[in-house]
């Protein structure tokens, strides 16, 4: 007797986004068992990770803060992971997206034009797009995977960052801390709800789902990308280039993610610093099949994620716990939703292990 | 560096922070070339080595005994290694989005069960062994460097050619990477090897993350590996899934990391920032060389690396 796995004959109906579900409700369990196994009462820890971050408007503003980056980057990741193009470099793609901007805010923000805002967009989507191009040239020209080439670029876009404020672009007049000096307020994205951080940017994110999604759905681009994706042979006897994909998802990732990272600075953080992100580029990763590779589905994956974020850091000033937990918990999250994912296709069953027979013909 | 040394001891120096330098990589590259041999691609080389370093460290520090460190390092980095082979192996989910979500896991992992011990001082595994070494001379000193670790990384490369080149075991591991179909109608368990290989893998990575916190540098700190992980994956596929070659891609980048400490102690003003992108430029142009010729690169790859095994009776 041993168990095996089964394959149903059509997958559980609602599955795709019963699973989803399914491993929020695990996760929170195992949230549980952590909290419990250190030292903590579990349901005040989990009424502090799940609850109290959003009991205020102020909470509110910050959920859609943490939420914007996540949203940006997962929609790219998605669009991508829908073609068999896998980024996830978008934490570097951010860091250069917030670089780009910032070299324009340090140039010309203190002449107070109007387009200086605008042009720090520009320049940070444009930023992060170049980034990105990289992996694909390297993927189309020299066939180099891109998950291997997209990661190694975040390392290098994190010590570039590195090198920036402790050398050319740090403040003089900052007490030696590395980072640059504050944009001027021209520089800086308006805020959306007064008494709060939360800016422009959720705008952006709030736009990039339907848009995501007509492109997806709604659009013969969208269309390839996906045959390419799910049926590499068909595609290519279609004439859908395979190259083609990688140049046009990469870069759209990285200009999404460039657009959240100089958001970022210009935006809650002001400044830049040698750290702008907790990890907003791989949490994306998660969001992005959280949400079922559908952008509607990424804006409430970002949602959780971001809720996990800030329950993170209020566990940490009321329970003590260190920030760390944050990254367990996603990890949990992403492995329920798979082996969730599995079980919609196969079932478990208990099988009698059979005597091998030889039989005469 | 230390004070200026005899120009031969400089020398053996740099040698011996090369080799050091290559351990980790080498021993984490030779569990994933073998799994990867028998088709699982895991991408969670990063988190296992993560957890080993942080689950090393701290048997290490409380036992105050280094060998229960290494010992419960490959422990833990088996035990994330058994999690990705159920996930993958037995629910046959993508490898790929599981790896990544292993590296995600055991950042976090490893970040909080080592929060009570960052900045502890513990002895290097050199110091353990050979208590003497802060008194003996410059030549000793750099010879003695050369710990356990660093010689079971010497001796790797050709075990692993042997046994997946010349014994009956390997050449089924090779088999199952090549073809899992004809393995299962051979009447081979492609989950059982596949499991092994995964779990071989996931110890090495679990020693490789122990050795940088116990050997190279004897402290826990978060996300101490720093890529090392992802470039050990990186030397896997420059090595064509040759253990010999992984070995000098791993020197290579040993040394480069070396050169980028060198030229800071020489007094060449380059931002130590830039010179920290090295070896991630390094790995991006050594996949460029080794993955333009597709063709290649399709003959010695695993057929069957990275695909789910779903047998159909």
């Amino acid at each position: 007797m041993r168990l095996s796995l089964v394959p149903r004959d059509a997958p559980l109906p609602g599955m795709a986004w019963l699973s989803p579900l399914l491993a929020v409700a695990l996760s929170a369990v195992g949230a549980a068992a952590l909290f419990a196994a250190m030292g903590r009462n579990p349901l005040v820890a989990l009424d502090a990770l799940f609850v109290e971050p959003i009991a205020s408007l102020n909470g509110l503003a910050e959920l859609g803060l943490k939420a914007t980056p996540l949203v940006l980057c997962a929609v790219g990741i998605a669009i991508g992971v829908r073609a068999n193009v896998w980024n996830i470099g978008a934490e570097g793609q951010f860091t250069v997206g917030a670089i780009c901007g910032t070299a324009v805010a340090l140039g010309f923000d203190a002449t107070g034009a109007w387009w200086v805002l605008p042009a720090m967009l520009a320049a940070g989507a444009a930023g992060g797009a170049a980034w990105a191009a990289i992996p694909a040239f390297l993927r189309t020209r020299f066939n180099a995977h891109e998950i291997l080439t997209t990661l190694m670029l975040s390392y290098v876009a994190i010590h570039l960052l590195g090198w920036l404020v402790h050398g050319p672009w740090q403040d003089p007049e900052g007490f030696n801390f590395p980072q640059t000096r504050q944009f001027r307020d021209d520089a800086l994205l308006p805020v959306l709800v007064p008494g709060t951080r939360l800016t422009m940017s959720a705008v952006f994110a709030l736009l990039s789902v339907p848009l995501g999604a007509l492109l997806l759905r709604g659009t013969l681009a969208g269309y390839r990308l996906r045959v390419v994706g799910l049926a590499p042979g068909a595609a290519r006897y279609a004439g859908f280039s395979e190259a083609g994909a990688v140049w046009f998802t990469l870069p759209l990732a990285g200009g999404l993610a460039g657009l959240a990272g100089i958001s970022e600075v210009a935006g809650p953080i002001g400044q830049l610093q040698p750290v702008i992100s907790p990890g907003y580029g791989y949490a994306a990763i998660i969001v992005a099949f959280l949400g079922r590779l559908d952008p509607l589905g990424i804006l409430l994956a970002a949602l959780l994620m971001a809720l996990l974020y800030l329950g993170g850091e209020g566990l940490q000033m009321s329970q003590q716990l260190p920030l760390a937990v944050t990254g367990v918990i996603q990890g949990m999250l992403l492995f329920f939703l798979l082996a969730g994912d599995a079980f919609a296709g196969y079932r478990l069953r208990l099988v009698r292990t059979p005597r091998h027979v030889v039989r005469d013909a | 560096m230390p004070e200026r040394l005899p120009d031969a001891v400089a020398v053996l120096a740099v040698l011996v922070a090369t080799l050091r330098a290559a351990t980790p990589l080498i021993i984490a590259g030779m569990g994933e070339l073998v799994a990867e041999k028998s088709g699982v691609l895991n991408l969670g080389q990063e988190g296992m080595m993560l957890v080993g370093a942080a689950v090393g460290f701290i048997a290490a520090a409380t036992t105050g005994n280094a060998a229960a460190g290494l010992l419960a390092a490959m422990a833990a980095g088996a035990a994330m290694a058994l999690l990705f082979g159920v996930l993958t192996l037995t629910l046959t989910a993508n490898q790929v989005a599981t790896g990544l979500a292993l590296t995600i896991f055991g950042t976090g992992l490893s970040a909080l069960i080592g929060v009570n011990f960052v900045g502890t001082p513990i002895p290097g595994l050199a110091t353990v062994l050979w208590p003497g070494l802060a008194h003996a001379s410059p030549l000793w000193q750099q010879l003695l460097l050369l710990d356990p670790l660093v010689w079971l990384s010497l001796l790797l490369p050709p075990a692993v050619q042997w046994f997946l080149y010349r014994t009956r075991a390997g050449l089924i591991v090779r088999a199952v990477g090549e073809s899992h179909d004809v393995a299962h109608a051979l009447g081979y368990s492609v989950p059982r090897i596949r499991y092994l290989t995964t779990v071989f893998g996931g110890a090495m990575s679990g020693l490789a993350g122990a050795y940088l916190s116990l050997a190279y540098t004897p402290m826990w700190v978060e996300n101490m590996v720093a890529g090392r992980g992802w470039i050990a994956l990186a030397l896997v596929v420059f090595s064509t899934w040759k253990p010999g070659w992984l070995a000098l891609g791993a020197w290579l980048f040993g040394f480069i990391t070396i050169a980028q400490f060198e030229a800071e102690a020489a007094g060449i003003s380059v931002s130590p920032n830039l010179l920290a992108t090295l070896p991630y430029l390094a790995t991006i142009v050594v996949l460029v060389l080794i993955s333009h010729d597709a063709v290649a690169l399709r003959l010695n790859a695993p057929a069957a690396l990275g695909k789910p095994f779903r047998p159909t009776v």
